[in-house]
């Protein structure tokens, strides 16, 4: 006994073992069972039995399912762009020298620190038909004659809930590249002032560059958020129009949970693995320190 | 290459003044350095000259053209950063043609400049390898290169040295001289130590909370400083300074010191009976003497092998002496110092300006 607690190896994994307990019981078990019910046809109430591919090859087929795919891939797309273009921009503008710099720092987190169920409130009185503030304005300003239905039109719902997310997620992205500007020295663009560079080819060739490992690492975890995200399109629109705004994850839990088919729900949830790994397959390449990065070698 | 003339030039930071007024000239190929203690404004002037800081007051002249409102890039300087600044993301070879690049320079040109330049720093072997690859000497040179292949009107330097360690210090010292020799590029060297500014300067500016103390050749500095903070400031070890009171009158004219010490006049020292006066001598300007000089307690003997500093008390005040030869006192000792009349000096007490004459 003795002489095992001596052994490093042993006490390395005797260490670890608590960390490794944690992680399979709260990790792999709930991964590791959703998968598998989608390989069953449990239904809510009735343990399932394997039936093999047939919930994916049902999901492939089906219309809605589809669908689905379609406006997760819209939705993570078109907002992880934008909320990468505002985010940068937002992060270049409060890294500047501006009077109460803290207080617009702190501004800009308003929306992250919100709960997003209150959030996703606030934004269906925005968007409500009747009601809406957006349209109120517009029409005073007149710009519309008529109030814009929001979230009764498939075209509009999808671009409204892509603004909602984009504003709930921009904050997230502006202070983590905030973070990474700030770790760029003033006078590299000092240098490159010196070497006769305009701003915009400072931007190019200092900032950005310099930039890239942590914008790497941040829309990493922005695609991965919208991508799974379920709060704000469950609040906001509970999938409709028409299926317009269903996500892989709202659609999920709809056919799990309100429709009972947990085997199918879980087919569908267990479908967004391969996307979200290829995603993180991407950023992990992406991420590899760059040959800049690394350590002296002599 | 190019004269820079600074005129009347201030600087507020809000409402803070840092540079209250300061006439620099530097003639064309020469190497100016800055000197003062931390703070005192050389950055911000050097900045000034660069185009990072704008001018408060006053006229900035680069070959004979005011550019308080040229922005920097349009100025033909190039200047070498305390942490250099070198683009962490690009080679050696591209840190150095990446202003030729933004100029839109032909291939060719470029490469045979920051080749032509890295022959000068030896820096040939290093050209495709990463800024973090390289030790600090080897950095400070690539920063160099930087500059060089632009072939600038001036170059500016802000303390370039003082991230390196003693003796590469040194080293790098002699090289940025040598190299300093063979371009004749017009320079303006900052930094706070005084050894640097010595050994490397045509002229050296001694600055001080944001006003220029003295300017001159490095042994004029040190030959005739024009006030106590000049004459404490250049010069290793630093000049003793003794507080008396000038007597004239019958006899020599000599210093009443504390403890009724006295000791002559330099002979070139001109005041009134009765000022009060302190009394300049430098540490290697003090001699044994056999009972006729100072005398002075020994505190400190500290032999470095080449010579021999000793730390005594002199009427109450602490004083160095350094000798080329060894001696073997021991703390408590009484011994006798002389110090040289003629390269001693004299200040008013209540102005700190000097008391000598020419
Ligand atoms: N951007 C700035 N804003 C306010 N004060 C500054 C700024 N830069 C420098 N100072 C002040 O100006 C003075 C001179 O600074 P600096 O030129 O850097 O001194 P030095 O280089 O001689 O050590 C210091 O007191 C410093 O605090
Ligand atoms: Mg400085």
């Amino acid at each position: 006994m003795q002489k095992l607690l001596n052994n490093r190896h042993f006490l390395g994994l005797l260490f670890m073992l608590p960390a490794g307990v944690l992680l399979l019981v709260f990790l792999t078990y709930p991964l590791g069972l959703g998968t598998w019910l989608g390989f069953t046809d449990a239904k809510l109430g009735r343990e399932g039995v394997w039936v093999g591919f047939d919930n994916f090859i049902y999901l492939i087929g089906d219309g809605v399912a589809q669908l689905s795919l379609f406006n997760t891939l819209f939705y993570t797309a078109f907002a992880s762009v934008a909320k990468f273009v505002l985010g940068l921009w937002l992060a270049l503008l409060l890294n500047r020298n501006l009077p109460f710099k803290s207080f617009f720092r702190a501004v800009v987190l308003l929306p992250f620190i919100v709960p997003t169920a209150l959030s996703a409130i606030a934004f269906w009185w925005l968007y409500d038909a009747q009601f809406s503030v957006i349209s109120w304005t517009l029409t005073r300003m007149g710009l519309i004659t008529q109030y814009i239905d929001f979230l009764g039109d498939p075209w509009n719902a999808r671009f409204s809930a892509v603004a909602a997310n984009i504003w709930r997620g921009v904050p997230f992205v502006a202070i983590c590249l905030l973070a990474g500007l700030q770790t760029i020295s003033p006078s590299l663009y000092e240098a490159a002032a010196l070497d006769g560079a305009t701003p915009w080819q400072r931007f190019r060739w200092v900032t950005l560059p310099l930039l890239t490992p942590i914008i790497a690492v941040v829309m990493t975890f922005s695609v991965l958020f919208t991508f799974t995200d379920f709060q704000l399109i469950y609040v906001l629109t509970r999938g409709g129009p028409l299926n317009a705004t269903h996500l892989m994850a709202t659609l999920s839990f709809q056919r799990a949970i309100s429709g009972g088919s947990l085997g199918e729900g879980a087919a569908l949830a267990t479908l967004m693995i391969p996307f979200l790994l290829a995603a993180i397959l991407f950023s992990y390449f992406g991420l590899q320190r760059r040959a800049w990065q690394q350590g002296g070698k002599d | 290459m190019a004269a820079v003339s600074i005129r009347n030039v201030k600087k507020h930071f809000g409402t803070t003044p840092v540079i209250h007024g300061v006439d620099i000239e530097i003639a064309d190929g020469e190497f100016t350095v800055l000197v003062g203690p931390s703070g005192c404004g050389k950055s911000t002037l050097l900045r000034m000259i660069a185009g990072l800081e704008e001018i408060s007051a006053g006229d900035i002249a680069i070959g004979g053209r005011v550019v308080n409102d040229v922005p920097p890039k349009e100025r033909d300087i190039a200047m070498v950063f305390q942490n250099y600044a070198l683009y962490p993301h690009m080679k050696v070879r591209d840190n150095m043609a990446f202003s030729m690049l933004l100029a839109k320079r032909p291939k060719a040109e470029i490469e045979a400049r920051v080749m032509k330049a890295a022959g000068i720093l030896g820096l040939d072997q290093l050209l495709d390898r990463y800024p973090r690859q390289l030790s600090g000497g080897q950095r400070q040179r690539v920063a160099m290169g930087r500059c060089i292949v632009r072939d600038p009107q001036v170059f500016l330097f802000d303390e370039p040295l003082s991230n390196l360690d003693a003796k590469l210090r040194v080293a790098m010292r002699t090289e940025l001289k040598e190299l300093h020799q063979r371009l004749k590029t017009t320079s303006i060297y900052v930094t706070h130590d005084q050894i640097e500014a010595m050994t490397m300067a045509d002229q050296i500016v001694v600055m001080r909370d944001g006003i220029v103390e003295q300017r001159g050749r490095p042994l004029e500095l040190y030959d005739h400083p024009e006030n106590i903070f000049v004459a404490g400031f250049i010069g290793s070890p630093a000049m003793n300074f003794l507080p008396g009171t000038l007597k004239l009158g019958a006899g020599a004219a000599h210093v009443a010191l504390a403890e009724g010490v006295t000791v002559p006049a330099p002979p070139k020292a001109r005041g009134e009976n009765g000022q009060k006066v302190i009394y300049g001598v430098r540490p290697e300007h003090l001699t044994m003497a056999n009972g006729t000089g100072l005398p002075a307690t020994v505190v400190v003997v500290e032999p470095t092998g080449a010579d021999t500093q000793v730390f005594a008390r002199v009427g109450g005040v602490e004083i160095t002496a350094v000798f080329r030869e060894r001696h073997a006192f021991h703390a408590g000792e009484t011994i006798s110092l002389a110090p040289d009349a003629g390269r001693s000096h004299l200040f008013d007490a209540e102005s700190g300006k000097t008391l000598m004459e020419g």
